[in-house]
């Protein structure tokens, strides 16, 4: 399985070297880093190319790496069932970056991206109707981004004298339980409670 | 007066026809959940459907950033509800592939015993409420009479009917008593003549042929364009079944066919599930007689699953690790992988990050009902406003899945 997939990746490196950034096979699995400028072209090629035959998208997603100076990854999955074969493609996107959009290609990539949009706020160019998909209608804000809360920002209720649902802020009566089980013995970077002390008095 | 800006005497409102908006649902039994569809019809006649979903979007995958690998299982329970333990398998799958535990054999059986009852969980509730959106009431009432005995089973492996939580990174939870064997293959046996019963009640039904055939086909074309899976490829006549062109677990060592369709419309969608459900109860009673050859332990002792309750008592370390591994969560290694496996509704698939913590860094849950419901105004274009009912049916949506 491995070596069909290392034939697989150097294949597609041969025929389309423009495209291909790097690729390896990790947990039999091949990975593909890609540009993003010619993505729609590459996915065309690997959907009609003979060898490759990706002929359905599987799925389409981003992670957010608040780090980095390119912040997502945008991550494509794509199954051949004739061949019976994955590809996973990765691109990494700036916060400002417009993606090429997949829907020409792949009209099931309408909805994915529909999605991407609506978790990290990644913009899809070319996208026939990129409006939010799963939150609610108004609402604000990207929810997958690291740097959004799990609380989220509003909270809704039934108000019994407007006779109607309203909007407010969320108010917590306890903080939000992030725990932290690292262990000092296993390289935490923080500085204990009470550790801060003897830091002063150096 | 219809709002158009230019109305003259000579075109009276009679002459003057538009487009009907309506709104199905989000409170609408044959919606199947909180679906609302914004219909554009044209008489009855379907012009564009835009289905609106992330009523039930709970931020399943948002939450489990913040979780333990263990504390997020019980979320898979809670996506597709009809059939709980086929989602957690897959999770499962994600972290054994991550952390390259190798399932005992008798765990593999056990996941693939509940697995098909998961399936046979799904296809008689697809089935039989299909068919009540179509107008037929008995067989929801049989078919949920087997739902119960089936639930009943779940029970008695884990304690609850629905949120099993019973797949375990590592294998499963605890193992399963002989008498529960005992009756499962019982019931294996006498299942059959229950699907027979809902079979002549519909397979030859006037009313439900009418209502079935020829609606909602699905193409070769259509099933590569949006990314179909399951029975929406099956009905269709591909043969593409996940268990047995990439098979996980030991379904390979299986007997079963595959059976396909040849219309894919949603009649032939309807025999598919039949037939699967009958390959299924002949998968659960080769997986009993393994089973039963098959004596051992169920999770893979090790950093990912706790000790045994006895060592407890008597070793320091294994307290601690029970302790530990129950409060500050096993760590996975760092990388990525996709792990999907062949649920009722299709291929259902997570995509993992780990990055070498306790806590997954970006989960992603990849339903197959998602991109059904995607191509819902493709497929249902043109057709009259009742065949929407059973389009929804048959693509076999739960909001559970659809919007996480």
């Amino acid at each position: 399985m491995t070596d069909a997939l290392k034939e697989l990746g150097a294949y597609i490196e041969l025929k389309r070297p423009d495209c291909v950034v790097a690729w390896d096979v990790t947990h039999g699995e091949l990975n593909v880093d890609v540009a993003l400028s010619n993505i729609v072209g590459f996915v065309e090629f690997l959907r009609t190319d003979a060898t490759c035959n990706f002929s359905s998208l599987v799925d389409i997603t981003a992670v957010d790496y608040p780090a980095r100076a390119k912040r997502f990854d945008v991550v494509y999955h794509f199954l051949s069932m004739y061949r019976n074969h994955r590809v996973r493609l990765r691109t990494a996107v700036r916060e400002d970056d417009m993606v090429p959009s997949l829907s020409s290609v792949h009209p099931s990539a309408n909805w994915f991206e529909r999605e991407v949009f609506d978790m990290f706020g990644i913009l899809f160019s070319g996208h026939p109707d990129l409006r939010r998909l799963l939150t609610d209608y108004g609402f604000r804000g990207h929810p997958l981004r690291k740097d959004f809360p799990t609380t989220g920002y509003t909270e809704v209720r039934y108000d019994e004298a407007r006779k109607r649902v309203v909007y407010e802020p969320v108010s917590l009566v306890q903080e939000y339980r992030q725990f932290d089980f690292m262990s000092p013995w296993e390289g935490a970077e923080y500085i204990l409670p009470g550790d801060e002390k003897k830091e002063e008095a150096k | 007066m219809d709002g158009s800006k230019d109305f003259t005497d000579a075109q009276t409102g009679e002459q003057k026809i538009r487009n009907f908006n309506i709104n199905f649902g989000p409170q609408h039994p044959a919606a199947h959940g909180v679906l609302r569809l914004v219909l554009e019809l044209d008489g009855e006649i379907v012009e564009r459907c835009d289905p609106h979903v992330g009523l039930l979007h709970r931020g399943t995958e948002k939450l489990m950033e913040s979780r333990t690998y263990l504390q997020n299982l019980p979320y898979f329970d809670r996506l597709d509800y009809v059939a709980p333990m086929n989602q957690e398998h897959a999770w499962c799958l994600a972290i054994e592939k991550l952390c390259k535990v190798e399932v005992p054999r008798r765990a593999q059986l056990i996941r693939v015993l509940y697995s098909e009852i998961g399936r046979v969980l799904n296809h008689l509730l697809n089935v039989t409420t299909q068919a009540l959106d179509v107008g037929a009431l008995t067989p929801p009432l049989w078919g949920f009479e087997e739902r119960e005995k089936l639930m009943v089973f779940y029970e008695r492996a884990c304690g609850a009917r629905l949120h099993a939580a019973y797949f375990r990174p590592g294998g499963v939870h605890q193992d399963l008593p002989e008498a529960l064997l005992d009756d499962i293959e019982e019931w294996a046996h006498q299942f059959p003549d229950t699907l027979a019963d809902i079979d002549g009640l519909l397979t030859e039904n006037r009313i439900f042929k009418q209502r079935n055939v020829d609606i909602g086909v699905v193409s070769e074309d259509d099933i590569l364009k949006y990314g179909f899976s399951g029975v929406m490829v099956r009905g269709s006549g591909m043969a593409w079944d996940l268990r047995r062109a990439q098979p996980y677990e030991c379904y390979d060592e299986f007997d079963f066919q595959i059976p396909v369709g040849k219309n894919g419309d949603c009649y032939d969608r309807y025999l598919v599930r039949m037939e699967e459900m009958r390959q299924s109860v002949s998968i659960i009673r080769q997986a009993i007689s393994k089973l039963r050859e098959t004596p051992g332990d169920v999770l893979a002792r090790g950093k990912i699953t706790p000790p045994k309750r006895a060592e407890m008592k008597t070793s320091m370390e294994s307290l601690i690790h029970h302790f530990k591994l129950y409060t500050e969560g096993f760590h996975v290694p760092a990388g990525e992988v996709y792990a999907a496996v062949e649920a009722p509704k299709g291929e259902f698939g997570v995509y993992l990050v780990a990055d070498g913590t306790n806590k997954p860094y970006r989960s992603k849950i990849r339903a197959p009902g998602f991109l059904h419901l995607q191509a819902m105004d493709h497929i249902a274009r043109g057709h009259q406003l009742a065949d929407v009912a059973a389009i929804i049916g048959t693509m076999d949506v739960v909001f559970g899945e659809i919007d996480r």
